[in-house]
């Protein structure tokens, strides 16, 4: 397992052009979510500001994952607006970085880890590889740049040593950690990670939250993190949007995670426990959430 | 092919091996037609193997061998049959998704139908056991200058059009979710995929046959990626294990009695095997052999 590196100094712009003219990341307004025939959730409002680390929290079904394809132009609002730094969302947005909740990558992919980072940049190009292209000094030069870049944001993730390695034989955390540096490539101002924290250990899910919490400081890229469980991260979140019984909540961990706000949002009784080291369970959803943490 | 080339023994000069069985205008289509094919397939089948696309690859083949048994019974070249058959599949599948590939039940479905269906073809043409064996087994001996020229050309045409999309389908293929959200067309990229699947399947089944089809679809780009990590590298392993086994079936195959597709099969295999012992010889030497599984989450 690679051991949580310390992050460069910031040289990566941390606002985008969008920070400058005022508009939040993301500006949702009476957003509402049909999958076929069926309401995933209605009347949702909510704004997400530049650089802040943000928890979709959720039980299972609940439109998390519906909420980044939103974000990507993959899906579509029913009804309302949306807003993604500064323009509607559309498919291919390079501002964006994304981690899917399920890879097709497994323990029989056999593919260097520095292979699947450089994709992101030349993954989209069309035509022959630049090394078969009859012109030399230009490709070679992108070719070198692609591979500088590759290995700096493998270390900003404290991935360095796993560029070389197999991707099937990573454990889950390193592969999460590659996954996250294929995310980077190309230095977006958003992060949409899509449950990066599932089939980790206690251990390995806060040594990722704390590399992700360093990103969004050192580059100012504003993160959105579904998870199932909030506790690794509670103390690095600027903002958490619940999604549950069709209805979305915004706000600060500390407004939105608590028992009133929490019944109101599921329409019946929910209780939010909290143990001696501020971990929160709750209890009484559709399905519970949260873990006694270590 | 139903047996050997028949020609004279073996004498341990290469040159002089090769120089009298290459006299023969069916050696050199054979090795021609193979070559290509081989080069082909090895290419395709990289990606096949990145897909988990073995068990559609199986199931192209076998839809192809009802077109080709339709193919005979119209008194039209078999390969046409094949490539109707096998495009229509392959693009079926395309639109159901690159996930569709994966759905063991509908194509083992769709596959026991083709192979019904090219039964009853055959039944109502008169040269059954003949056509039949061609088909199933390959008859890459029996391929003609013109046969040589159409599988030239249909290749180059594949190959340009993987030229074009080697990147994006390379990422598709590894990364289908981050591709789809980088903007890429994925139907256009898994239509594209299959179809040249579809046309790969269609002419290497000349050499192979339908049942055989995996040996240079499949197990040559298992080999290769058991050897190296970086794509390109693992295409050329491919390649390369594809065209020594085909070489090497038709060298052998001259000398004996016996199908050039169970030469060319036998040589896949045993390479496969080669490696795969390798492998787990070398691992078997570290301590990753008693470690947990690579995705569960480590020791705490």
């Amino acid at each position: 397992m690679a051991a949580s590196a310390p992050l460069p100094p910031a040289t990566h712009p941390p606002v985008g052009p969008t920070a400058r003219s005022g508009a939040p990341a993301i500006r949702a307004e009476r957003l509402e979510v049909r999958y076929r025939d069926k309401f995933v959730w209605r009347n949702a409002s909510f704004e997400v500001e530049h650089g802040e680390f943000v928890a979709v929290i959720g039980p299972n079904g609940a439109g998390k994952t519906t909420l980044f394809r939103m974000l990507l132009g993959l899906h579509w609002p029913s009804a309302g607006s949306l807003s993604v730094l500064g323009s509607a969302p559309h498919r291919g947005n390079a501002r964006i970085g994304y981690v899917p909740q399920r890879h097709t990558i497994d323990r029989e992919t056999h593919l260097e880890c520095d292979k699947l980072v450089r994709l992101g940049f030349p993954g989209t190009r069309w035509g022959p590889g630049d090394r078969f292209r009859p012109t030399v000094w230009g490709p070679r030069l992108r070719l070198e740049a692609e591979r500088d870049a590759a290995a700096q944001v493998l270390a900003d993730v404290g991935a360095s040593d796993l560029g070389s390695k197999s991707l099937g034989s990573l454990s889950g955390g390193e592969l999460q950690r590659v996954f996250l540096a294929e995310a980077l490539v190309g230095n977006p101002e958003m992060l949409l990670l899509d449950e990066p924290l599932s089939n980790l250990d206690l251990r390995r899910s806060r040594e990722l939250v704390e590399t992700i919490h360093g990103l969004v400081q050192a580059r100012g890229v504003t993160t959105l993190l579904v998870a199932h469980d909030i506790n690794p991260m509670i103390k690095c979140l600027d903002k958490v949007i619940y999604i549950a019984n069709g209805r979305v909540a915004t706000g600060r961990p500390s407004d939105v995670l608590t028992s009133e706000s929490l019944s109101a949002l599921y329409g019946v009784h929910v209780e939010v426990l909290r143990d001696s080291r501020n971990n929160i369970v709750i209890v009484g959803g559709e399905d519970d959430h949260g873990e006694e943490g270590a | 092919m139903s047996g050997s080339a028949a020609g004279p023994g073996f004498n341990w000069n290469i040159v002089t091996d090769l120089r009298s069985m290459l006299a023969f205008e069916f050696m050199r289509n054979a090795f021609e037609a193979g070559t290509i094919i081989a080069i082909l397939a090895g290419i395709i089948g990289y990606f096949v193997v990145l897909r988990r696309a073995s068990f559609a690859t199986h199931a192209l083949g076998h839809t192809g061998f009802s077109g080709a048994a339709g193919a005979v019974l119209l008194g039209v070249q078999p390969v046409y049959g094949l490539l109707v058959f096998t495009i229509a599949t392959a693009s079926g599948m395309a639109f159901l998704g690159n996930r569709a590939t994966n759905r063991d039940v509908e194509i083992g479905t769709v596959l026991a139908f083709a192979l019904g269906l090219g039964l009853l073809f055959l039944s109502l043409y008169k040269g059954y056991a003949t056509e039949a064996y061609s088909i199933l087994f390959g008859e890459v001996l029996g391929i003609s200058a013109s046969g040589v020229s159409f599988t030239f050309w249909t290749s180059l045409i594949v190959l340009a059009v993987l030229a074009m999309i080697y990147r994006p389908l390379l990422f598709a293929s590894l990364d289908e979710d981050v591709a789809e959200a980088k903007g890429l067309p994925m139907l256009a990229l898994n239509l594209a995929f299959m179809v040249m699947l579809a046309v790969t399947i269609s002419i290497a089944v000349q050499i192979i046959g339908v049942l055989l089809i995996f040996a240079l679809m499949v197990t040559p780009a298992a080999i290769a990626v058991r050897l190296t990590k970086r794509p390109l590298t693992a295409v050329l392993v491919s390649v390369s294990v594809a065209l020594s086994a085909t070489w090497l079936g038709l060298f052998i195959s001259w000398y004996e009695p016996y199908p050039v597709s169970f030469f060319i099969v036998t040589i896949a295999f045993a390479l496969y095997v080669i490696v795969r012992v390798g492998k787990a010889l070398r691992t078997d030497a570290s301590p990753r052999l008693f470690a947990s599984h690579p995705h569960d989450a480590g020791p705490t």
